[in-house]
């Protein structure tokens, strides 16, 4: 018994310093923001890295779940004849829910497991220290840039992804479903409300930071050798995705709990 | 002058330092010897504060390196690592010219990249490597590139941990004598790393030995081979059987 709870009582302390280490690592982050000098080509590099080059993998997914979506839909509401409600439906779960959390599982698995590897190959190979010894802090270097661009460019991924994901949704609806193409954009277009377009780009935003931090976060802890680089970037990729949806369900209970 | 008075360090139970004490005057070439993972990079990682130690005391012409401001202390070092460390996303003069690019040394990029070259130059490497990049050229190349780094910005204390491993003997040659004429053209304070006495000869002023945490043995290159320490003896000699223990 005593053995048992010794073990919670170490665990729960582990866990708390992982928290502390993780808030300390957002604080220092945050702080190279206000605090020049600041690598524009960096910068630069991470929004083509993570904005541009994500837009394939980010329009095939939402391509594919707004179709399968608009036949789910139709055949759920096929069984007590809402069948009409696809275009709506379609809209605020892309909207809402599947394009940002879509979008930001993605990015993790692309974006956030190639930061952490690089970071952390940098660090084993002593990349890391010669940056420090050539007066460069690597968190305004690597960290900050990549964790910027992620969180300015997630929301502009997310809105093409919402989009791609009911253009998905209005292909299926209109090629296989018989609904009217004019009709089913107007039912889109009246359904939707500001509040369903700003919290699709606001999780979007926290997304794409969580993606990056995660990323820089484990690659800057990273253990020696190659051991140590497969470990931080499947840690990297599997808090990444654990806290987006964490933070999903944070942020839809409220925004849309009232 | 670079005092380390009483440094320990340890690596959970690996105890590498164990109250080291040594002395680097300003403008001379000191060469740190001494049987592999004995601590040799940890205590040059320590000046430069990579590596914190566990306890002691650094100074820097009698300041104390935890208490001064980082990045223009970092501005007056050069550190050759032991492999090399290059950014592989950069291309090599990039590489080279790294501090001349940002900070406060910002430097326009063409004149920048001529530094670069000229300083690959002295390395013995030709303008072309300039553009590749790093992992495209063999082990010796990213050395020297790395000592082309270290030394681009003209610092005024220089690192170099192992500078000629993996060189062929007219290269290492070529960079022996590049370490003496920083030394004593520049005025720099080099601490050398090398397992190589040929370099020991070529390059010291004054040799430490480190051994079992502390060093050892310390005295000018002359007194080597009078030394009468049996581990520094042992080590020049290449001996099998002395007191550092080998493991067979
Ligand atoms: N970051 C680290 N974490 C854990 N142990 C370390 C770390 N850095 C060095 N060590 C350990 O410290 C000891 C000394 O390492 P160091 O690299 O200084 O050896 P060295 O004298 O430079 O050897 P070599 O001549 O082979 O380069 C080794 O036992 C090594 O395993
Ligand atoms: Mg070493």
């Amino acid at each position: 018994m005593i053995r048992f709870l010794a073990s919670v009582g170490a665990a729960t302390l582990a866990a708390l310093a992982s928290i502390g280490r993780l808030a300390m690592f957002v604080a220092d982050t945050v702080s190279h923001l206000v605090r020049p000098p600041f690598y524009l080509r960096e910068f630069g590099h991470a929004l083509l890295q993570i904005g541009y080059f994500s837009l394939p993998v980010v329009g095939l997914t939402a391509l594919f779940t707004g179709g399968a979506l608009a036949l789910q839909i139709y055949a759920g509401g096929a069984r007590f004849s809402a069948e009409a409600v696809v275009p709506q439906i379609v809209a605020i779960g892309m909207v809402r829910e599947l394009g940002p959390v879509l979008v930001g599982l993605m990015i993790a698995a692309r974006v956030t497991s190639s930061i952490a590897a690089e970071i952390a190959t940098m660090k084993v190979t002593e990349q890391l220290d010669a940056l420090v010894t050539l007066s460069t802090n690597p968190m305004k270097y690597l960290t900050l840039p990549r964790v910027l661009a992620a969180t300015l460019v997630m929301p502009i991924l997310v809105a093409v992804g919402d989009i791609i994901g009911i253009m998905g949704g209005f292909v299926v609806a209109t090629e296989r479903l018989g609904f009217n193409a004019a009709s089913y954009i107007q039912n889109t277009v009246n359904f939707l409300e500001p509040l369903d377009i700003i919290s699709s780009l606001a999780k979007g935003a926290v997304f794409g930071f969580i993606a990056a931090l995660m990323g820089c976060y484990f690659g800057m802890n990273s253990e020696r050798g190659a051991m140590g680089v497969g470990r931080a970037t499947k840690g990297s990729v599997v808090a990444a995705a654990v806290l987006i949806l964490a933070a999903n369900f944070i942020l839809t209970e409220a925004f849309f709990s009232a | 002058m670079i005092t380390l008075i009483d440094l320990h360090k340890a690596f959970g139970a690996n105890r590498v330092l164990q109250g080291a004490r040594l002395v680097i005057p300003t403008g001379q070439s000191m060469v740190v010897i001494g049987g592999s993972g004995t601590g040799k990079s940890v205590l040059i990682k320590c000046i430069l504060g990579i590596v914190k130690p566990d306890s002691g005391t650094i100074l820097i012409d009698g300041q104390d390196v935890a208490k001064v401001p980082r990045d223009a202390f970092l501005a007056r070092f050069g550190m050759l690592f032991q492999g090399g460390a290059l950014f592989d996303s950069l291309p090599v003069w990039q590489n080279v010219a790294f501090r001349l690019l940002r900070g406060s040394l910002a430097t326009p990029k063409v004149e920048a990249k001529e530094i670069a070259i000229s300083k690959l130059r002295r390395v013995g490497l030709s303008p072309d490597v300039a553009d590749r990049l790093p992992a495209e050229l063999s082990g010796g190349m990213q050395k020297r590139v790395g000592l082309a780094r270290a030394i681009c910005a003209e610092p005024e204390i220089i690192f170099f941990d192992e500078p000629t491993t993996g060189l062929d003997p007219i290269m290492a040659g070529v960079i022996n004598d590049l370490i003496r004429e920083i030394v004593s053209e520049m005025g720099a304070t080099a601490v050398t790393i090398t397992h190589d006495l040929t370099s020991v000869r070529a390059i010291a002023d004054r040799v430490a030995m480190l051994h079992g945490g502390i060093i050892r043995w310390e005295g000018p290159i002359a007194d080597l081979d009078s030394s009468n320490d049996p581990y520094v003896d042992q080590f020049i000699h290449g001996r099998a059987t002395g007191p550092i223990a080998t493991i067979r």
